[in-house]
């Protein structure tokens, strides 16, 4: 287990993906608007591919940007009746800093 | 245990979908290598028509993409054809010398158009319609010549003369018999059938044989048996297709028409298998893709080692992929002395439908005009129902009350097979239903497979749903409810906004009870729109509740790069500009510079952290490619080059283009400016077309270029251009405050009636009170490019990657 410390929780906005790249992976963290963070791999499930940094995100669940996957940022499973798996990270806040666990 | 060594010659939906059973029988069973000839992955070939005709595109018809044959270890070699099959040593033999050891092998190399064997059929503009190269030779054809003559007036032909008609050819359809498919229609439906295609714009020669195909190095025409001749730049052969059986046969397989399998769809070969439209199974070789999938069942099974009941053939139910027709067919055409048929001929709406009887039970269906008898007959015929206790109502009437259409899904046993293209049965759609909580069609599409080949079973899946659901599924209001996150129609939730007073998107979800209380991609950007259409210059947008290209500002590409298109007005640049956007493109090595269709030119494959500062060194304005708002306004050169020119047309779309830039519009809005009749400009197909004539202006009005193909209509004819403007700008607005968030200007007006507007917009107070409220809301709007550039929060929110450092 590798923590790696990704950014001061103060810089992510709300329900806005922020980009991160780590030894070559993109990881985004997403800052619910329960104040919660998430994170996970910037790779949409979709056969065709394509990123979901930018995607639009509702409670808990991010949409794929580009095939509007509904995507669970809790365990980063594909909403039917759509079916996928989204990489996540777990994350830990230590005061103003999270990081990853991975 | 070492896997076993499956090689497969043939790419395509036959072999794919029994390589697919394979893996859901047994997934690691085997070793798998697939040879295909084409440059492809799997895809759909069912759907090239549609592809010809517009209506999707090569993408959207891949069925198993790049990834999928990754995922499964799948080893794909394409644009490779196997020579050789070597039975003694168990090995294939690949035109580029590979050699690949097999313990089961199999045979799915399809069928090609048999090209009649005449002088001149090696000539260029002469093709087949079998695959996505010819598809894509018949649309570049079409760009440049006009003539099209299809041979064969069958299903294939007929699918491939409408594709030629929507890609602006004129057509001539040449049949060999007196009647178009007459292996699938009756007289009656087949006149039926012409007399609509002609109509459409199709032209027959009907029982002429072709002799020869003119020209020199290229088509010119064609030549008949009687001597008549008529002129051609392109000539599709559809007059059959031809198992390809060659390397079966000259490694020795027995081969008849197909290569001959058995039961189990083993060939004369020990281990070496056919399946699909190369198979020819009990002297039947098929061409649809129902049987084929029952075929790959069968073998998959066998393969895995799995005891199956053995394949027995099929009879197959045919439809014809032509907007406007609407006709199916199975089993016998015609009467004998033995039959008994049922008919109904209603001239008036075109409706035949013909159901006949053989020994109590039903042998054949032709249905024109109206087939939604035909998935329950089709299904009556496969099970040899007797139907003698049946009145003629009640064979031939599903039942238009509705009561009769759920009592018949209602007696539907849980096995039988709703969609027969992909073999799903009812009992698989009832689960898929209640334990995955389905409520629509498309929803059990992506779920199970059923009705995403041909679509012909979707108006029983609809009815499985009803049964299954009861009374929460209700198909009306489905369809007027914003989304799923509430029951509130787009009408009420307007209504609530006004009359409550609601000025944010998430007060309106937590006032009117949002059932996802953050909302989702279908309402989160229409409340927004509809927020900041009825409270103009009052409201605050929220940027994150639009998506993604609206968001970001520029149009995101399938890799997540993005393309930046900036403005130009009526598609008017200059050197200095051209030159900024060739430096841009130089410094951030831009991959591609293309002109675009709205007159301007698109810099693709910027990434996103680039943005802010592409746009800056361009230092020119957002064009709004990717927003629902005004795009661009198309200009000819009009008056002031042009000989032809009436009109200014370059001023006009200049100054039309800076008033309603910005502007949020319920859909993407565009305009064009003629100067005129000779319509360079395109205004018949534009949201907004403005015509130039000697002394005026003409405004056609919801015109369409796109998925909803329309011919403008001729809204007002004026006589100065503020006029014009005057009423472009009544007209937006009013559509503004009516229409459906992503309702486009044509089909708003289809469904409003052009008149009701013509009778709003007359009077001059309405006009002015709606040019009032529009010039209210224009201005709020900033230029966005430069507001970023402006603005550092905006830059970190949206458009920037950080790197982490990695602490070894």
């Amino acid at each position: 287990m590798k923590k790696t410390l990704l950014t001061e929780y103060q810089s992510l906005p709300e329900r806005v993906g922020q980009v991160f790249r780590v030894d070559g992976v993109e990881i985004v963290l997403f800052r619910l608007s329960n104040g919660e963070v998430r994170a996970i791999e910037n790779r949409s499930p979709h056969p065709k591919g394509g990123i979901l940094s930018e995607g639009l995100v509702s409670g808990e669940f991010v949409y794929c940007p580009v095939y509007d996957l509904k995507i669970s940022l809790t365990d980063g499973k594909v909403q039917a009746p759509d079916e996928g798996q989204v990489k996540i990270f777990s994350v830990e806040r230590d005061n103003d800093q999270v990081f990853i666990v991975k | 245990m070492s896997k076993k060594k499956l090689v497969m010659i043939g790419n395509g939906m036959a072999g794919v979908r029994t390589i697919e059973d394979m893996l859901k029988i047994a997934p690691e069973a085997f070793e798998i290598t697939i040879f295909g000839n084409e440059p492809h992955p799997n895809y759909n070939r069912i759907q090239l028509s549609t592809v010809l005709q517009g209506d999707t595109t090569v993408e959207d018809i891949i069925m198993n993409s790049w990834e999928w044959y990754r995922d499964h270890d799948i080893q794909l070699f394409t644009n490779e054809a196997i020579v050789k099959i070597d039975s003694e040593a168990k090995k294939v033999i690949s035109d580029k010398g590979r050699k690949v050891v097999y313990d089961e092998l199999i045979i799915a190399t399809g069928s090609s158009s048999f090209i009649l064997p005449i002088p001149g059929a090696d000539k260029k503009g002469v093709t087949g319609f079998r695959d996505i190269q010819d598809c894509e030779m018949m649309i570049k054809t079409a760009k440049e010549y006009k003539r099209a003559a299809v041979i064969g007036g069958g299903l294939l032909g007929l699918e491939a003369a409408r594709g030629l008609l929507n890609l602006g050819m004129e057509v001539d359809v040449i049949h060999l018999m007196p009647h178009l498919m007459e292996r699938q229609l009756d007289p009656t439906a087949s006149n039926m059938l012409k007399e609509e295609l002609e109509a459409q714009g199709m032209n027959f020669i009907m029982e002429k044989q072709t002799t020869e195909i003119l020209g020199d190095e290229r088509v010119t025409g064609l030549r008949f048996s009687d001597g008549k001749e008529i002129a051609a730049d392109l000539v599709v052969m559809a007059v059959g297709i031809r198992p390809n059986v060659q390397v079966a046969s000259e490694s020795g397989i027995y081969v008849n028409r197909g290569i001959v399998v058995d039961d189990y769809m083993q060939t004369s070969m020990p281990n070496v298998y056919a399946v699909g439209e190369c198979a020819e199974h009990r002297e039947m070789v098929y061409g649809l893709v129902a049987p084929l999938y029952e075929q790959g069942k069968v073998l998959a099974t066998k393969l895995c080692g799995v005891e199956t009941k053995p394949y027995e053939g099929s009879i197959v139910g045919t439809g014809l992929k032509v907007s406007g027709v609407d006709l199916f067919s199975a089993g016998e055409i015609d009467d004998d002395p033995k039959t008994k048929s049922i008919k109904v001929h209603n001239e008036f709406d075109g409706v035949y439908k013909k159901v006949i009887i053989r020994d109590n039970k039903i042998s054949g269906i032709v249905l024109y005009g109206d087939t939604k008898d035909s998935s329950r007959l089709f299904r009556m015929l496969l099970k040899k129902e007797d139907v003698s206790g049946m009145t003629s109502v009640s064979i031939l009437e599903s039942g238009c009350c509705g009561g009769g259409e759920s009592s018949d899904v209602a007696t539907m046993a849980a096995d039988e097979i709703v969609c027969g293209c992909n073999g799903v049965t009812k009992g698989t759609i009832v689960e898929a239903i209640q334990t995955k909580d389905l409520t629509s069609v498309e929803e059990v599409g992506s779920c199970t497979n059923a009705g995403r080949s041909c679509g012909r079973c979707k108006s029983l899946i609809s009815d499985i749903l009803a049964h299954t659901l009861g009374d929460k599924y209700d198909v009306a209001a489905k369809k007027t409810a914003l989304c799923g996150c509430t029951t509130l129609s787009r009408d009420e939730v307007v209504a609530e906004i006004k009359q409550k007073g609601l000025t944010s998107v998430k007060e309106v979800m937590n006032v009117l009870g949002w059932k996802q209380e953050e909302g989702c991609t279908k309402c989160r950007p229409a409340l927004n729109y509809y927020l900041g259409m009825i409270l103009q210059d009052q409201y605050t947008d929220d940027r994150d509740s639009r998506l993604v290209n609206e968001k970001m500002h520029a149009n995101i590409q399938k890799d997540g790069t993005y393309s930046v298109i900036p403005r130009m007005y009526g598609g008017v640049t200059s050197a200095q500009d051209l030159k900024k956007i060739a430096e841009v493109a130089e410094k951030y090595d831009v991959p591609l510079v293309k002109l675009t269709g709205g007159q301007r030119i698109g810099l693709y494959g910027v990434s996103k952290e680039d943005l802010p500062s592409v746009w800056e060194d361009l230092g020119m304005q957002s064009g709004y490619a990717y927003g629902k708002t005004l795009r661009t306004v198309k200009t000819c050169v009009g008056a002031k080059f042009c000989r032809y020119g009436t009109q200014d047309s370059m001023g006009l779309g200049i100054e039309l283009e800076k008033k309603f830039e910005r502007l949020d519009t319920p859909h993407k809005v565009k305009m064009g400016v003629s100067a005129c009749p000779r319509n360079c400009a395109e205004s018949g197909i534009k949201d907004f077309g403005v015509v130039g004539i000697d002394g005026g202006w003409e405004l056609y009005v919801a015109g369409n270029g796109g998925t909803d193909l329309r011919a403008g209509d001729l809204f007002a004819t004026v006589k100065t251009k503020d006029e014009v403007i005057e009423l472009i700008g009544a007209f937006l607005q009013y559509y503004r405050e009516n229409a459906n968030y992503l309702e486009r200007t044509s089909t708003w007006v289809e469904r409003v009636g052009l008149d009701h507007v013509k009778e709003v917009l007359a009077d001059e107070q309405t006009r002015k009170a709606l040019n009032d409220r529009l010039d209210k809301t224009l201005e709020k709007y900033n230029e966005p490019w430069s507001e970023t550039i402006e603005n550092k929060e905006i830059k970190d929110k949206y458009y920037q990657k950080r790197d982490v450092p990695v602490l070894v």
